[in-house]
Formats: C-alpha cells, structure tokens, sequence
C-alpha cells in the first residue's frame, strides 16, 4: 500500500480533506507486474512544530484475499469538536466499507459537518479505490481526525 | 481550522533518508507558509499588515514575493483575482488567501523534485501539484498521477480524471463552503454553482485562473484564452 504523509495546518477557511491511498488486492500479484508503481511511503501524521514520526510496520500477506469481511475500527482520533474514530470493513483485501462510528456532537456546527461531511467521506474511501484514483482535486468539508482514525483502521487492518 | 497535506511518494526507496528529508523539508515549506499567512493566527504576517501592525516594506521577503504575485494575477486576470478581500465585518483588507495555497505548494513540491528516481503528488486542501525524475525501465515517462474531479453537485462522486506527470491542477467552487469566492466587481460573493478546475505547468497560476473564472463570468475567460498558455479549463 502507498502510504500517505500528511500534516495538519492551522491555515485559511474552513477544514479541508483530501487524502488518497492504494490498497493492495493480491500482495504477490502487484510485485510482479512489469513498470508497477513500487508503493509505500513513510506514514507518519505530524502536527506543526512535532517533530515525532511513528512508522507502522508493513503488513504480511496473510490478510489479502480473504473471502469473509472482516471490521476493523482505528483509534479515536481528537477534534476540534470532539473524537472522531472510523470503522472498515475489508473484504479481500480492499475497503467495502467505511463509517464514521463516534463523531462531534456538540453543536450546531458539528451537526453541520455530521450531516455533510462524513457520508460523503465514507463514500468516498470506497469511491476512490474502485476508482483507481490517486488523489482529488475538488472541496471536501470534514473533520481532520478523520483521516487519523481512517490511517489507524487501515494499519490495523494491514492493508 | 486545518488543512491537511498529504504527500505521496513513488519510488524504489522510499524508505531512504533522502526521501524522508526532502518530505520533512516539504511540509516545513507547509508549515512556514501558514505561520506568515495564516488569518488565523493573529501574530502572522498578513495579520499584522491587514491591521495596519505591520508595514508590506517591512515584511518577510516571502510575503513580498506574494505581495507581487498577488498584484501580477490581478492584473493578468483583469482583475478579478483580488487580494483585497472583505473581513467578518465585510471590511476590505489584504488578505492573499486567494494565491498562497498554491505558491506554497509549488514551493513545497520543489523539496521534492530532484529525489532521484522519485515521482510525487502533494495535494493541499484540493490543490494538487505533481512531478518528479521517475521513468519507467523502457525508459518512458513512467506512471502518470491520476487526478479525480470532484463533481460538485455529489460531492461523493468523481465527475473526471485527469492524468498528470508535471503540473498543478487546481478546482474553484462552492461545493465545500459555500458562497467564499469574492467577487470584487460586483463586491459580493459568488453563489453560483458548479466548478473551475484549472490544469497547467504552475499550481499557483492553476488556483489563480480557477478563482478568477469560477469569479468572473466573461472578461477572465477571454483574457485566459488569450494569455494563458499551457494552461487548460475543465467547467463543471
């Protein structure tokens, strides 16, 4: 899998999230393939000023291709607004599923991004993968924990 | 508030102290951008200048290179890219919102393209720049990044892809926050909807011409059939 390396900054408007990654369906199959994208980066969240990276290990082939969806929920990860932690369940190596299982709700404005933001979030993980996309250009409103907790499922999950 | 970076990195090495600096050095690129330019973090530059605490003459060499670029896009733009942009109170002051995301990433993205044998894609906040050394064995380009286009009226759907080895491709809308665009000839926020997704060599040139046709409904796109080459439009 590619990893992803992200940072968070305290920067213009309103929160913003694109994020991308590859997960691998069949770990032998994608090393063999002629020209093949060579995968992985260091996955290491950073927040401004921090200078610490955690690496996750790379996965074994143990988990690809297993025919029985399997869930795997990642960290809480904190918000502005509160924890927000994500759940995946994979099947055969890839995502076919992913919701958000704990989010903000405190205020009108959590009620806001809730209602907006992380369904279309949970589509999307699915969406980008069937898609074969790299990345997204576009506006995407959400929660920045998402990403953390997302990351933490997908290490546990060892895609 | 936060923007998330991510940085993708292809390459047979990628655990190589080289690619770890030149990631680091990207994002360090990130983070000084948002101290002098963030509105806010009340000590930053542009805070400072936009109350008047801070005199544009005095400031960081950095924010003067932006101060420039900010008047070069409005004239290029006839305008419609501004960096006068009204506050909470609707009073007009600096503000390079506008521009600095992407001038910032492209000088992020240049920590990252003389990585030997390594292609990237930094995408900030929607604006996505590409590049790299990385071929394939053949000899030819190697892989392209593949580029999703938000459809803005379902933001779960993808309305395009756009495959990119060197470039910037950036996307002006409402779709995420609303009526943000300002509009400085009508002196009122666009409402319309839809999406300007702007692909060319530069990713700050990329967001400043997706702000200004997404802005201005006729003067930009004549001026950006004319003046901007090597830059393309997808309307949404």
């Amino acid at each position: 899998m590619r990893r992803i390396v992200f940072a968070i900054l305290s920067t213009i408007t309103t929160v913003v999230l694109l994020f991308s990654y590859h997960t691998s369906t069949n770990l032998a199959g994608s090393a063999a393939s002629a020209g093949a994208q060579l995968p992985a980066a260091p996955s290491a969240p950073v927040s401004p000023g921090s200078g610490s990276q955690s690496r996750s290990s790379n996965k074994s082939g143990s988990s690809a291709g297993t025919s029985s969806p399997a869930s795997y929920t990642g960290a809480a990860a904190d918000t502005r607004w509160g924890p927000v932690q994500v759940r995946i369940t994979v099947q055969g190596g890839k995502i076919s599923a992913s919701q958000a299982v704990q989010y903000p709700q405190g205020t009108s404005r959590d009620a806001q991004i809730n209602g907006s933001a992380l369904p279309v979030l949970n589509q999307e993980v699915v969406q980008q993968q069937s898609a074969s996309i790299d990345t997204v250009s576009g506006a995407t409103v959400t929660s920045d924990g998402y990403l953390q907790s997302l990351q933490s499922a997908i290490d546990q999950a060892h895609l | 508030m936060g923007m998330p970076v991510s940085i993708h990195i292809r390459c047979a090495d990628v655990d190589s102290p080289a690619v770890a600096r030149g990631v680091e050095e990207a994002f360090d690129v990130m983070r000084e951008a948002d101290r002098l330019f963030s509105t806010y973090q009340h000590d930053s530059e542009v805070s400072r200048i936009r109350r008047s605490a801070l005199d544009p003459g005095h400031a960081d060499p950095l924010v003067q290179e932006v101060i420039t670029a900010c008047r070069q896009a409005g004239e290029l733009t006839g305008g419609a890219f501004t960096d006068q942009l009204p506050d909470d109170d609707g009073v007009l002051g600096f503000d390079p919102t506008g521009l600095v995301k992407g001038w910032a990433a492209d000088r992020a993205a240049s920590r990252l393209a003389d990585l030997p044998g390594a292609s990237y894609c930094l995408n900030a906040g929607g604006d996505v720049v590409v590049g790299g050394t990385a071929g394939d064995p053949g000899g030819g380009p190697g892989a392209p990044w593949r580029v999703g286009i938000e459809d803005p009226r379902d933001r779960s759907r993808i309305a395009e892809v756009v495959e990119l080895h060197h470039g910037g491709v950036a996307t002006s809308g409402t779709a995420a926050r609303g009526a943000h665009l300002y509009d400085p000839a009508t002196a009122s926020f666009v409402d319309r909807t839809g999406s300007v997704t702007v692909i060319g060599p530069s990713l700050m040139w990329a967001d400043v011409w997706a702000t200004a046709l997404f802005v201005g409904p006729t003067l930009p796109h004549e001026l950006f059939a004319q003046v901007a080459e090597g830059y393309r439009m997808i309307l949404l």
